[in-house]
Parts: C-alpha cells; structure tokens; sequence
C-alpha cells in the first residue's frame, strides 16, 4: 500500500474539488432525500385520509394560520442571500490563502506529460475515451448527455413532485438521474482522477504510479473472440481473404450490436413498467416522448455495457468497419 | 470736497455693506450651520441622497417593496417571496451561490487582464511575475481558480438540487434548458482558462480536449467521414478552435478571446434570460404544497400556465 501515492493524487491542487464532491454529493443527496421522505409521510397520511387532504397545510414546513404565506424578500430572502455571499467569500479567502493554485513548466510540445489530463470536470470524457474512439466519446456522448438533459422537462410525464422533495412519488426519475449523474459522470471522474495513472493505466487506490509499468492486457475485437476470418465470403464472393474478412466483420458486427438495442429496450421498458404507478404514468405519454426516453436510455445503457465488455472481457470493438468502429 | 464728501461716502457705503454683511452672517453663520449639520443627522432628506434613493427606506410594509422593486440591482426579486423559500433546505443557494462566484470571478479576472499577455513570449511570464512580484497577485491567481472550480461545482449541485425537487416541470420547461446550456458554458469557460497559463498542465489538457475534436464526424480529419468533406488537419473543426493544427500562438488566443469576451458575454446574455424567466415562469418552484396520486388530472395536451406572481403553487389552498 503505498500511501505516499494515495495522497499525493488526493492533495494535488486541482484534485481538491474532486475530493470535495466526494463529501459534498452525497451529503446533498441525503439531505434531498431526507426532505423527500418527509414529504412522503405527509403524502401517505394525505393519501388514506380524504378529508384531511382538504384541511391540512400540506408542507412539512412550520406553519400557523395567523402567518403570512408571503414575506417581503427584503429583508428575509435578502439577508440570506448577502450571508451567504459572505460565507462564500471567507471560504474562498482561506482556500485561496492556504492552497496555490498549479503552475508547471511551461508549456513544452516535446515533453509529454505521463499522465495528461484534462481538466477534472471533463476526466469522465477522457475516461471514456477507454471504451470508445474519440468521435463518440469526445462528440456523439456530449452532445447525447446536453440533449438528453435538456428534453427531460418533455418526457417526464410525471405531474407529481413539482416544487417539493419527494422520493416516492418520483421513484424512476430520480434513479435514472442518479444512475446518469452519480453512477456514471461522477464516478467516471472519480475513476479518471484516483485511478488513471501513467499511461491512463488502471492502477488501484494506493499502487504506485509506475510509469514504466507495461501492461499486457490484451484487448480483442468481437469478432476475433468469434474467429471471424472471413473464409466464408471470401469463397462466396470470390474475394481476397483480406476483402472477405472485412465484410465478414462489418455483417458480424451488426449482431451483437442489434441484440444490445433489444435487451437494452426490453430492459428500460421492463424498468418502465416495474410499478403500478409507472405504468400509470406511462398511460400518459406520448408516441414521441415515448421513442425519445427510450432511445436516450439505451444510449445511457451503451455506456455502462461498453465499460463491462472492456473491463471485464477485454473486449475493444464490438463492430469493426473500414470506416469506424464501436 | 464734496467729491471726496462722495468718495468717503461712498467708500464708507461699501465698506459698511461689507462690514454689515460680515454681521449679518457672523450673525446667521452659527444658525446656518447648525442647520447644515443638523440636516445632515437626517440624510435620507437630502436633496443629494433623494436623487438617489427614490424611498424612504424604513421599515413599513410599503418601502420594504419598493426597496427591492426601485433598486436595478434588486429588483430581479419580486417584492414578496413564498414565505419557506426563504430556508436554505429547499434551494440549497445554489444558483445564487452560482452567480455570485460569476460575478467574483469576472472581477478578479479583470484584474488578472491588466497583467497578462496572451502571447507565447509573455504569458507564462507573467504569470510568474504575477505569482512573485504582483501586489496579492498569487491570492488573485488562487481565487480565480478556485473560485472556477467552485462555480462548476454549484451548477451542478444546483442543477441537482432543481432535479430533486422537479423543479423543471411545467411550467419550467424552458428555462431548464437554458439552465444545462449555461451549465455547458461554464465548463467551456473554465476550460479556455486553462490554457492561459501557457504551462505543461494547460497545455496537454487542451491538446487531448482538443484532440478529440480531430474525430468529429465530417467535420474532424480523423472522424468518421471525415474524408467526405475534404478534411485535413488544416481545415477541419480542430483547426478552426485552434487557429492552428497544434496547440501554439493562435490558440492561446483565441482561448483568451473566447475566455475573457466571447463565453463571457454569451454567460451573461443567458443568465438574464435565466432569471427573467424564473420570474415570469411564477418565482421558484417552491417549496410547493404536496400533489396527490388521486388529484392527477387526466390531461394529454398542454395547457397554457398562468402566471402567478410568486412561488405559490396553483394547487396551494
């Protein structure tokens, strides 16, 4: 165990943030969800009791009939807003007192740096970089994740939980965010900061960075686990072994990748309709919002299949064409 | 003699008006200045602060209001606000957080422009003299970067927090999208920021961001299809962010064009859109009284909302 190492990555200057989300997401996370079940106590008892439904001031905040529902947000918002402004501040201060921000050599295109990285906020970008070129890691997936984000307010068809916390009420939502959110952006950066050492190798919390190591992992494609060599249409197309084995790959490669999209439905429609109420709110969806979900949950899926095929089998490409690869 | 009579006399007459004068006010002076100190106990009746301040500032329902609705600064808050919105469990301050760090942030970093070069030759050079020889220039330094690093992690805990709290449901659509745009802007500024420095650390961060844009498709030489459109590393999408096929000069310039005016102004274009639209779209969300399972109503099309002014929730009774 070498601990030297350990901190060496988790006090790097820049690391900080990561290191700060690591106590900030999940304390966030129980603290919204702390509300949310409270909320869900006041909704189960407004649920079995329809004429306490009519009566009762449905928030778990404090509140007394005499009481305005409206304050004037000066001084009440205000005053909050300008403390906090200070606690900003202060905490910035001492951040900025106490840690220098990095500067290294200059800039130098004959000295590569072992491991490069980009910034942390884009670590999970490069970190996918591991288990797809860089046109799908570095421009399709980026501009999936900014779309996708932006038509959730259109598929979720779900009128419940507007302007309050609640977990019941929003079961699915909430865990296809955190599974995109946590379970993916954070913990790929996570992965790409305490992880990734020289040669964007996979070095376990407390190994050395060695960065003579040499790995001997060996990645194969899809359709050498298969031993597609294309023999078969070379002789039925009368081809070279070499055209032959080209097309053989591009027609094996269409398989596996029509059998993710099949699984990857049936498995977020099976998630769709796992509860009463998400078939009731299924009911409600259009055609539209319907194909969109779906697609941009397989797209979300593909990420996490990649990363099992690769980690786990050593498996690079999935569908070898003369033009790109998956 | 007359005419000397006249003169003296008249020499007399000024002299007395003066000396008269000086009575009058050695007279008035105290009660003048009396006045004068005495008004001053009382600003607010200035004709000086009045010009300013159109209110009075005390404390009655009326001028708590327009306090906030006459001051430019202010008055992207409405008068009143849902009276829990004002606890910090609910938003966590995080938008606010999120913007005051902008507004920090475009400070110091105006401050960091008059030291700073964006050429080969001088940048990282003057970071160094910044560093060394600058008045608090390395705490500048250090609270830009840090302050970066803050904001980009209080979008997303706000992006977070307005997720928990389905915050972007109708009639708030919209305005998350503007929010994920201004999200993406925020990471793009601080990645420009990072090349400035002219160091290893910026340099190769920018070389892979960039390197992986040599793959777009059709528009990057490396792409997928590249070819098609007669990509090569001297025309394609690369080329364009970098002024160049590698991370030299240009680049540095045009990361300092992008970084200090360009994602700037297009942050701050958004974020009124952002806030004009919190408050037309009824102030935030909540906290909203809780929905029923059983009061969902059966509705496909939408509807249009009614603007409320405040955070009020149209199921609250």
């Amino acid at each position: 165990m070498d601990w030297h190492q350990l901190w060496e990555i988790a006090s790097a200057p820049d690391n900080v943030p990561i290191v700060a989300m690591l106590f900030l997401i999940p304390f966030y996370l129980w603290y919204a969800l702390k509300q949310g079940i409270e909320n869900d106590k006041l909704i189960a008892i407004l649920e079995s009791d329809a004429n306490l439904a009519k009566t009762k001031y449905r928030k778990t905040q404090e509140w007394d009939p005499k009481w305005e529902r409206e304050v004037h947000t000066w001084p009440y918002l205000m005053r909050m807003e300008f403390l906090v402004a200070i606690i900003v501040t202060v905490l910035l201060m001492v951040w900025s007192l106490t840690l220098n921000a990095p500067l290294e050599e200059p800039a130098n295109p004959n000295v590569t740096m072992n491991p490069a990285k980009a910034p942390w906020y884009f670590l999970g970008l490069q970190e996918m970089l591991v288990y797809f070129d860089p046109w799908i890691a570095g421009v399709v997936m980026p501009t999936l994740v900014i779309v996708g984000l932006m038509v959730i307010p259109y598929i979720d068809a779900n009128p419940l939980g507007n302007g309050y916390y609640t977990y019941k009420q929003r079961r699915f939502s909430i865990w296809t965010f955190m599974f995109g959110f946590v379970g993916l952006w954070v913990l790929m950066i996570v992965i790409g900061t305490f992880i990734r050492g020289p040669g964007w190798m996979w070095f376990w919390p407390g190994r050395t960075w060695d960065a003579e190591r040499v790995d001997y992992a060996v990645n194969r494609n899809l359709d050498q686990v298969f031993g597609i060599d294309g023999s078969w249409t070379s002789a039925i197309f009368h081809v070279t072994k070499d055209q032959g084995a080209i097309w053989a790959r591009v027609v094996f490669g269409i398989f596996p990748l029509i059998a993710f999209f099949i699984v990857a439905a049936i498995l977020v429609h099976w998630i769709c309709m796992r509860t009463e109420f998400s078939r009731k709110i299924y009911q409600r969806m259009s055609l539209l919002q319907l194909v969109t979900m779906y697609t941009f949950l397989i797209f979300m899926f593909s990420l996490p299949a990649k990363i099992l095929l690769r980690l786990v089998f050593t498996i690079h490409y999935v569908w070898v064409t003369p033009w790109f690869s998956i | 003699m007359p005419e000397e009579n006249g003169g003296s006399k008249e020499k007399t007459g000024v002299l007395e008006k003066v000396q008269a004068d000086a009575a009058a006010l050695r007279e008035t002076l105290k009660e003048k200045t009396k006045q004068q100190v005495d008004g001053l106990k009382e600003p607010e009746k200035t004709q000086l602060y009045r010009s300013m301040f159109r209110v009075k500032h005390d404390d009655e329902p009326r001028n708590r209001a327009l306090s906030v609705l006459s001051n430019v600064f202010f008055h992207l808050h409405p008068a009143k606000v849902n009276r829990d919105a004002t606890k910090y469990n609910f938003t966590w301050g995080m938008g606010g957080i999120t913007f005051y760090l902008f507004i920090v942030l475009t400070f110091t970093g105006v401050l960091l422009m008059f030291y700073y070069h964006p050429t080969k030759v001088q940048a990282f050079r003057d970071i160094l003299y910044l560093e060394n020889d600058v008045p608090f220039g390395k705490l500048l330094r250090n609270m830009h970067r840090w302050a970066a690093h803050l904001m980009i992690i209080a979008v997303w805990l706000h992006m977070f927090r307005v997720f928990m709290t389905g915050s972007y449901k109708r009639p708030r659509e919209f305005n998350w999208c503007v929010g994920v745009l201004l999200m993406v802007l925020t990471m793009l500024l601080s990645f420009t920021g990072y090349l400035l420095p002219d160091d290893q650390l910026g340099f190769w961060a920018v070389t892979v961001g960039t390197n992986m844009a040599r793959a777009t498709p059709f528009l990057g030489h490396e792409g997928p299809l590249g070819g098609l459109l007669g990509m090569t590393p001297y025309n394609d999408v690369r080329f364009a962010l970098l002024g160049g096929s590698i991370v030299d000069a240009n680049a540095l310039l045009r990361a300092y064009i992008w970084h200090c005016i360009a994602i700037p102004l297009i942050v701050s274009i958004f974020l009124g859109v952002h806030f004009w639209r919190v408050r037309k779209d009824g102030g935030i969300s909540g906290p909203a009284p809780v929905m029923l399972e059983s009061e969902i109503k059966e509705e496909r099309n939408p509807r249009p909302v009614v603007l409320r002014p405040s955070g009020m929730s149209q199921h609250d009774k």
